[in-house]
């Protein structure tokens, strides 16, 4: 047992109100200059929908993640292919128009204008060229809320059927935000050619070394959730950084923070890091199981030795235990990974969206048949598709999740109401009394310090006698002739 | 992975270059604001300043919990907030003081040959030539950048010129909602009451208002605070989208749900919301009401005839005027609804203190008993018997009440339902002796009955099932909802049942979406009865939660008196905006008569054009007018005293007989009469010329005088119209000056002839609260003003200046000066009219402040007037609002002891020239942060209503919230006697809580929550009870006549990437959404008009166009286009094949119509007060044709 412990990220999807708050405070924080412009290291999809970069799931185009080949894993696009034949052109990176050619407005007109027969008005330009653009034809959000359904949401590679989009009776709609998942098996670490990525032992954050990275794209490229981005102005890769100089200081990530619909939760998980590999040799739809394998109990003395020979910390350790994000995945198994068949062991988990009841449409709307709530079966969110984003396609795993989250709705509302309460109505869906008050407050009276429990780092150990004074002037370079 | 490629902290030096992000992260500086835009969420930000910079936002996460049992209110704040910091040094920011180019190069000119600046701006305006050469260029472009003292100086110099030749009143502000940055709204309208200008109102304009809630609970609107949400445990959405529009509350709904709440979404398209909906309604837009119809239908058949409820009973007895008494009249061999019994009409209680103002009720013996609580109560002599108690006014005994009369004589009844003609329905009644004879009463309960269908057994017609397409039954709404016969039952059963089990938690919560209509007040009646027939009014978790545009300034009596001068002039000059601009921007010349599309009975006396009407509201008080008269108001007291006049009594006398013989007149009866027109327009913190002005194009052709891209209306109310003056050629450019305050060059900016820079939210400091929670928040200066930025309430602390200065030759004394004041709600004004009569018609005499405009006569002074802007003035002690006053003298002279001062004329004053004073002068007399003074106000109201109240606030008597705390953290208000609920122990607001836990009466009628109207007019119309009337069909509204192509309704919902205009030209937002204006189409609609995604579109009708391009989407209804409220035209719009022209903005396609019930006046809740009660700026029932752009 290899036993390691990671800061992760629960998003509750049900909750996701899609305002895209949390990708405004990423970008005015870290990616608002010049080469950074279309990144947005925290983006927020509607689904369905194509997302950001447009239909970055198709790995048929972009060839990103791993494949269990002959058990063994290898990188879909490198694999025995010749990777230096690559170096300097990446055939599977996309494109600017995948992306979005970030664009501005000549605002300035609207002042320096002189005086015509029709109002000024400020025209688009792009940033990249700084030429005007007639028509702005894409953006980061392009299909936000099922803008241009039919070309977008229509297309989404998770739904089995495409009209579910125009159906009245059947259409549905939730939000997707995402940030790089700072992967146990991290397909951008593993293709670097420069090892210029690397994940950081202390709270598993996937960092580019921005001295090291030489540009060569190739992190990009294996990237299948497409977090990596290429600076075009520094040329060197940039990704999310998981907000360590927050989270090291105990606050939680700059999206977690902002995210005023409260959905995120970051905590800590401890897992063994020798059951990787094998965990992600299992078929597709084994995988949700076999990540949860991968994390262990925080209260086990086993893995509180192990954690404890391999350096974590005491303070980390308690906050193990506290940690939202094991109580989400894998003490009640509500929180799901995102494309676990991509194979890099993501560590950002999703509890699924309940969606309204389904109806028909005939010369009036009507309701199908359901109680108060609508049960698994009459949600209109098909299983397929959540299976398919959130479990390698197995239907049971999603159905669970979506039970338990309608069985602590009924309970509560019997408790609210002060009625009889069925604790059949719990049990029937795998949890009980206490579970259900432990999630209660997680989904809504928990505060700030309750969805995040954060470890600082303890930094002592590394001569904090001299750095106390020193600290923050890194950067001043001895004087030398002929720089 | 290798573990190779995971680094540990062991090896530091190898990871020397994390300081790259982690030196971003530092930063010098954080300090504590908000946004003062106009959406009500009231976010306390974290400033973060790195290098002098402001560089990025964050919410604070330090809101005070209520209590363990509600979720806590961290992060505040949406998308749109964490944007804002990119406008501070965006390309868009105003930096410097902006004019005109032909304007400067006029003013120049003009000031060298005048040396006074009053007399060059008058050469410059009285030219026509001149005058055209800039009026005639704005929005065209063509500015150039001025200095302070040049704009300054001609502001002041047009302000002083249009007073001393038309009058003070032809001086206009506008700017919204103060609550957001309420020191920064108070700037300019300080300076306009102290100048004699004009105040606008904003949020019946906006069509926010709801006039459902001064109809019903005699209230502007009071709603619960979001945490409340979190109580109730049935929620239904209707016409408002809460993540999108209510981002930063969302999360109490989202959580309320996982307390076992039910959410029921109704909403024509696909929403936001939808997505947390257990049940998704797709109501056809405009007709919720029709739903909720049926939905009271039933839960009257179930719960009030099948079964009886106790809960539900005891709250209609108590809470409710169900009980009280109806006289039904006759006509054609049937009966009809008339007026509430009153008390003076019966022997025994004649004698009663405004005994015509005293409704009745039966007891159990079906005798007829005056309960206490009656509006005539709240205004007599005797106090403390305006309260909730069933007990009779005359003999002091119990009265056990009831709601029927049922099992005893019926009598005939006819109504009459728009779209479904008239029924005779029978109703119980009962035969009471009056002094006038015997008159047929009924109950409200029982005429609530018949109006609904439930026929109880009784004859005539009524449905015999639910399956009847008869009024109001759930097949019945199916036509009009789309919502199968079924499923609404199931909800309507699901409703009622969660108002009996949970003890009246149901909640609506309501917006925009069912408010934008024609009939926006029948819509809410219809769900308010919901409500209130499951008793979820006045609990938490319950009631109308209506969120649009409804801010609530918290301290709002002293921030009334610092805002409307009030501490040294009263009253003050306040308009009520849609009445101003239907008439100024004279889309009242476009609107055919109101009979075609809102028919009355008879229409017997009562003019039958909304002008007309609203001619009439003005002259007979009910809604104010500006300009008043069609003359000056100062040469009019100059007049009177040249014809005798001594006292003011005289001067009004005086004025009252010209009026009466028609040899001065109220403006409104010539609006186009040369001078009887706005001149110098302010504004500030608000976007008027765009997204608040509705019928934009109307605005930019009569007012400001632009070119404007299209209106083909026509101009169909000639003849129509009988009391205004019609002029054959409408004025064009009525305005003489457009001032703009602005951080940003939006379209208002770019319309106005002089834009000065504003400080922006993180440049200033100010007070903002709101009704979504109950925190004083402040805003405050991170950076100091960029540029040559100031904030507003030092830019019209200059204006002020420079006026008092300019003044010592134009107004060298104080001046007297007339405003002509309507009716006031929560004043004896609304005890006035009895009955409707028009002095002009000869029906009665003229008596000012009974059937005419209080005609008050007030002190100018205008030299003083910087002195007075900047002093805090005698009359500041003595406050009040809502009807309940105090005294806080005690506290005024602490504050002159503590607090700055200056001193003039020989006495010294609480110097206000710091916002930061001005704030904390507000929060000291405010007894929402001034404990002592909430005791007060207690005191103040259990005199009146009789029951103890003070000792609510008898632990908070210590407390005191100062600027200095708030800028350390949110902290929350405490309970007052000026507010319906109650906030105690950590309990989250919810209105009328004070009413039905103490007894404290409704400001209605009777006292009690009114499901009856009984005003005439009303019965005219035939709304006297909940009623469903539809859209108003397209023939009717000319806007789309003649056109065979793709005809949508045209919908403006607020939208998820801006607070109104705001944000919408951010980059950050352009960005997330599709990089500038788009309509909404459904993908069969635009497939058969030959729209593809993302093509570029014309959408005009006969009030303008708009070029955009098409979001294709099935997630919007058929027969709808979606614009969301409200882009900006300065942003890379194309110019129409239609027009030639740039196109507009949403408003280009909208135009308002005024519904003459919400006109009236002097007659209990419906009296005037400043955006509370008059008719809203519906835009909804609008029409519009898409097609590709040159298709």
């Amino acid at each position: 047992m290899d036993v390691r412990a990671q800061l992760v990220m629960v998003f509750h999807l049900d909750k996701c109100i899609g305002c895209h708050t949390c990708s405004i405070s990423c970008k005015n924080i870290w990616t608002d200059r010049r080469g950074a412009e279309y990144m947005w290291w925290n983006n927020v999809e509607t689904r369905p929908g194509v997302g950001y970069p447009k239909k970055w799931e198709d790995q048929g185009t972009f060839k990103g993640g791993w494949v269990a080949d002959g058990g063994s894993l290898r990188l879909r696009a490198l694999g025995k292919g010749p990777t230096l034949l690559n170096m300097f052109f990446q055939p599977n990176m996309p494109k600017m128009e995948d992306y979005y050619e970030p664009f501005d407005f000549d605002y300035g007109n609207l002042y320096g204008a002189g005086e015509g027969t029709d109002q000024p008005v400020a025209e688009a330009f792009s940033q990249i060229s700084g030429r005007k653009i007639e028509k702005i034809q894409g953006g980061p959000n392009w299909d936000d809320d099922l803008s241009g359904s039919q070309l977008y949401a229509a297309k989404d590679v998770n739904l089995e059927e495409s009209r579910i989009v125009e159906e009245y009776g059947k259409m549905f709609m939730h939000y997707l935000p995402r940030i790089c998942n700072h992967c146990l098996n991290p397909a951008c670490v593993a293709s670097c050619p420069s090892r210029a990525i690397y994940k950081r032992g202390e709270d598993g954050v996937v960092l580019v070394d921005q001295n090291v990275c030489k540009g060569w794209r190739f992190c990009t490229s294996a990237c299948p959730y497409k977090k990596v981005y290429f600076n075009w102005d520094s040329g060197k890769a940039e990704k999310c950084i998981f907000c360590f100089p927050r989270t090291e200081t105990g606050q939680c990530n700059a999206c977690a923070h902002s995210c005023v619909g409260r959905i995120r939760y970051v905590g800590v998980l401890l897992y063994d890091a020798e059951k990787v590999e094998q965990a992600l040799l299992k078929p597709d739809d084994q995988l949700v199981e076999a990540h949860r394998a991968v994390i262990l109990d925080p209260r086990d003395s086993a893995v509180l030795e192990g954690a404890r020979k391999n350096g974590v910390s005491d303070l980390w350790l308690e906050a193990a235990v506290k940690s939202p994000v094991y109580a989400l995945v894998k003490e009640f198994g509500l929180a799901l990974p995102l494309h676990p068949e991509f194979r890099t062991l993501p560590m950002a988990y999703y509890i699924p969206s309940l969606s309204p009841v389904l109806s028909t449409l005939g010369d009036s709307h009507e309701l199908v048949e359901h109680g108060l709530f609508s049960a698994v079966d009459t949600l209109r969110a098909p299983l397929s598709y959540l299976a398919s984003l959130l479990s390698g396609g197995n239907r049971e795993v999603v159905a669970a999740v979506l039970a338990k989250l309608i069985a602590l709705r009924s309970f509560m509302r019997a408790r609210n109401l002060h009625q009889p309460m069925d604790d059949g109505i719990l049990r029937k869906a795998g949890l009980d009394e206490a579970a259900a008050a432990r999630l209660y407050r997680l989904f809504t009276i928990g505060g700030y310090d309750e969805r995040n429990v954060i470890p600082a780092q303890q930094r002592e150990e590394q001569d904090p006698y001299t750095r106390k004074g020193a600290g923050g002037f890194g950067i001043l370079k001895k004087a030398g002739r002929g720089r | 992975m290798s573990s190779g490629r995971i680094k540990d902290d062991r090896a530091p030096a190898d990871r020397g270059w994390e300081e790259f992000y982690r030196n971003r992260w530092q930063y010098d500086k954080v300090v504590r604001s908000s946004h003062g835009v106009n959406c009500t969420g009231g976010c306390s930000w974290m400033v973060h300043v790195k290098d002098g910079i402001v560089a990025w936002e964050l919410q604070a996460n330090d809101y005070p919990q209520f209590d363990g049992s509600i979720p806590n209110h961290e992060p505040r704040g949406c998308q749109r907030g964490i944007s804002f910091s990119w406008y501070l040094y965006s390309p868009l920011r105003v930096k410097y003081p902006y004019m005109r180019g032909a304007l400067i190069d006029l003013w120049k000119e003009a000031r060298q040959r005048f040396p006074d600046p009053v007399d060059a701006w008058q050469s410059i305006v009285e030219n026509p030539e001149s005058r055209k050469a800039y009026t005639g260029k704005r929005g065209m472009g063509g500015f150039r950048r001025a200095s302070w003292d040049d704009v300054v100086e001609l502001i002041a110099a047009s302000t002083l010129y249009t007073a001393k030749k038309y009058g003070p009143d032809r001086v206009i502000g506008f700017t919204p909602i103060p609550a957001m940055s309420m020191i920064s709204y108070a700037a300019g309208t300080r300076f306009l009451q102290l100048f004699g200008g004009v105040a606008m109102s904003f949020y019946d304009w906006y069509c926010d208002l709801p006039p459902a809630s001064p109809q019903i609970w005699g209230e502007q609107t009071d709603v619960n605070e979001s945490a409340d949400w979190y109580n109730a445990s049935y929620i239904v959405l209707c016409g408002s989208n809460v993540p999108m529009t209510r981002t930063p509350d969302a999360h109490f709904l989202t959580e309320a749900r996982y307390r076992g709440a039910k959410v029921v979404v109704m909403s024509p398209d696909y929403s936001q919301a939808t997505k947390f909906a257990d049940n998704w309604l797709p109501v056809e837009q405009g007709h919720d009401g029709a739903f909720w119809m049926a939905v009271n239908h039933v839960i009257l058949k179930e719960y009030y005839v099948d079964r009886q409820v106790p809960f539900f009973e005891e709250y209609a007895r108590k809470y409710t005027d169900l009980p009280f008494l109806v006289k039904l009249g006759e006509k054609d061999g049937v009966l009809l609804p008339g007026e509430f019994l009153r008390a003076d009409e019966l022997e025994r209680s004649a004698g009663i203190e405004h005994a015509d103002w005293t409704l009745c009720v039966a007891d159990g013996k079906g005798e007829v008993k005056i309960p206490h609580g009656s509006l005539g109560s709240r205004w007599s002599k005797a106090e403390g018997k305006w309260n909730l108690d069933m007990k009779d006014m005359v003999d002091g005994s119990e009265i056990d009440c009831r709601l029927t009369f049922l099992g005893g004589e019926t009598g005939r009844v006819r109504f009459r339902f728009e779209a479904d003609g008239d029924v005779v329905r029978e109703v119980p009644v009962r035969r009471v002796k009056t002094r006038n004879g015997e008159v047929t009463v009924t109950t409200v309960f029982d005429l609530l009955m018949a109006q609904f269908g439930v026929s109880r057994g009784l004859g005539g017609d009524y449905p015999q099932n639910y399956d009847e397409e008869k009024p109001f039954t759930p097949k019945w709404q199916e036509k009009y909802t789309g919502i199968a016969a079924g499923s609404m039952l199931k909800i309507a059963r699901e409703w009622a049942e969660n108002g009996e089990k949970s003890g009246g938690r149901n909640m609506i919560i309501v917006g925009a979406g069912i408010n934008h209509w024609f009939h926006n007040d029948l819509i809410y009646r219809a769900a308010i009865t919901s409500l209130i027939l499951t008793g979820s009014v006045g609990r938490n978790g319950a009631g109308l939660a209506h969120y649009v545009g409804q801010e609530k300034v918290v301290p709002l009596a002293p921030w009334t008196s610092i805002a409307m001068a009030q501490d040294w002039v009263k009253p003050s000059r306040l308009q009520n905006t849609p009445s101003f601009w239907y008439i100024h921007s004279d889309q009242w010349r476009y609107d055919r008569s109101f009979a075609d599309y809102f028919k009355p009975e008879t229409g017997e006396n009562m003019p039958l054009h909304a002008a007309d009407m609203n001619a009439k509201a003005v002259r007979l008080g009910w809604l104010p007018f500006a300009p008043h008269f069609n003359d000056s108001t100062l040469r009019l007291v100059d007049a009177a005293k040249a014809a005798g006049a001594r006292t003011d009594e005289e001067i009004r006398g005086w004025l009252v007989s010209r009026l009466k013989s028609g040899e001065t007149r109220f403006a409104i009866e010539d609006p186009d009469g040369e001078g009887n027109s706005p001149k110098v327009w302010f504004i500030w913190r608000g976007n008027a010329i765009s997204a608040s002005a509705k019928g934009h194009e109307f605005f930019l052709k009569h007012v400001i005088g632009a070119p404007n891209s299209s209106c083909t209306a026509k101009e169909v109310a000639k003849g129509a119209v009988k009391d205004l003056v019609w002029h054959e050629k409408a004025p064009e450019g009525k305005l003489d000056l457009v001032v703009d305050l602005n951080f940003r060059m939006d379209t208002s900016t770019l319309y106005s002839d002089i834009v000065l820079p504003a400080a922006t939210w993180y440049e200033k400091s100010d007070l903002n609260t709101t009704d979504m929670h109950s925190f004083v928040n402040c805003l405050d200066a991170a950076v100091p003003p960029s540029w040559e930025s100031k904030p507003d309430w030092k830019i019209f602390g200059l204006i002020a200046r420079k006026v008092s200065e300019l003044s010592v030759k134009h107004f060298p004394a104080p001046v007297k000066d007339i405003v002509a004041a309507p009716l006031l709600h929560d004043t004896p004004g609304e005890i006035a009219q009895r009955s409707v009569k028009d002095w002009k018609l000869g029906e009665c005499e003229p008596v000012p402040g009974k059937n005419m405009p209080n005609l008050a006569i007030v002190e100018r002074d205008y030299v003083n007037l910087y002195n007075r802007f900047l002093s805090v003035g005698p009359a500041m002690g003595h406050l009040g609002a809502h009807g309940v006053n105090w005294e806080a003298g005690d506290v005024h002279e602490k504050l002159l002891e503590t607090m700055p001062t200056r001193a003039w004329n020989g006495k010294t004053y609480i110097d206000l020239e710091d916002e930061k004073v001005v704030a904390d002068v507000i929060l000291a007399f405010a007894p929402e942060t001034n404990g002592e003074l909430a005791y007060r106000s207690y005191q103040s109201l259990e005199k009146r209503v009789g029951k103890p109240l003070s000792q609510i606030s008898a632990g908070d008597r210590n407390f005191r919230i100062t600027w200095e705390e708030i800028t350390q953290k949110p902290r929350r208000f405490i309970s007052t006697a000026v507010w319906s609920g109650l906030v105690n122990e950590g309990r989250p607001y919810a209105p009328y809580t004070l009413n039905v836990e103490y007894g404290v009466p409704w400001r209605t009628l009777s006292g009690r929550q009114s499901l009856y109207l009984d005003h005439p007019y009303y019965a005219e119309f035939h709304e006297g009870l909940p009623t469903f009337k539809g859209k108003i069909p397209p023939a009717l509204l000319d806007e789309t006549e003649g056109e065979t192509g793709l005809v949508l309704n045209f919908l403006t919902p607020h939208g998820k990437w801006s607070i109104h205009s705001t944000y919408s030209d951010n980059l950050r937002m352009l960005t997330l959404s599709r990089g500038g204006q788009v309509v909404w189409l459904n993908h069969e609609d635009a497939a058969g008009a030959g729209i593809g995604d993302n093509d570029p579109i014309e959408v005009y009708n006969a009030n303008g166009v708009v070029v955009c391009r098409a979001n294709v989407s099935s997630r919007i209804p058929k027969g709808a286009a979606v614009m969301y409220h409200a882009p900006e035209r300065t942003l890379d719009i194309k110019k129409s094949k239609k027009s030639g022209r740039r196109g507009g903005v949403h408003n280009s396609l909208s135009r308002i119509r005024l519904k003459p019930t919400l006109m009236l006046g002097g007659y209990a809740q419906f009296s005037f007060y400043f955006n509370y009660w008059g008719p809203t700026g519906v835009n909804r029932d609008c029409y519009v044709v898409v097609r590709k752009l040159g298709g």
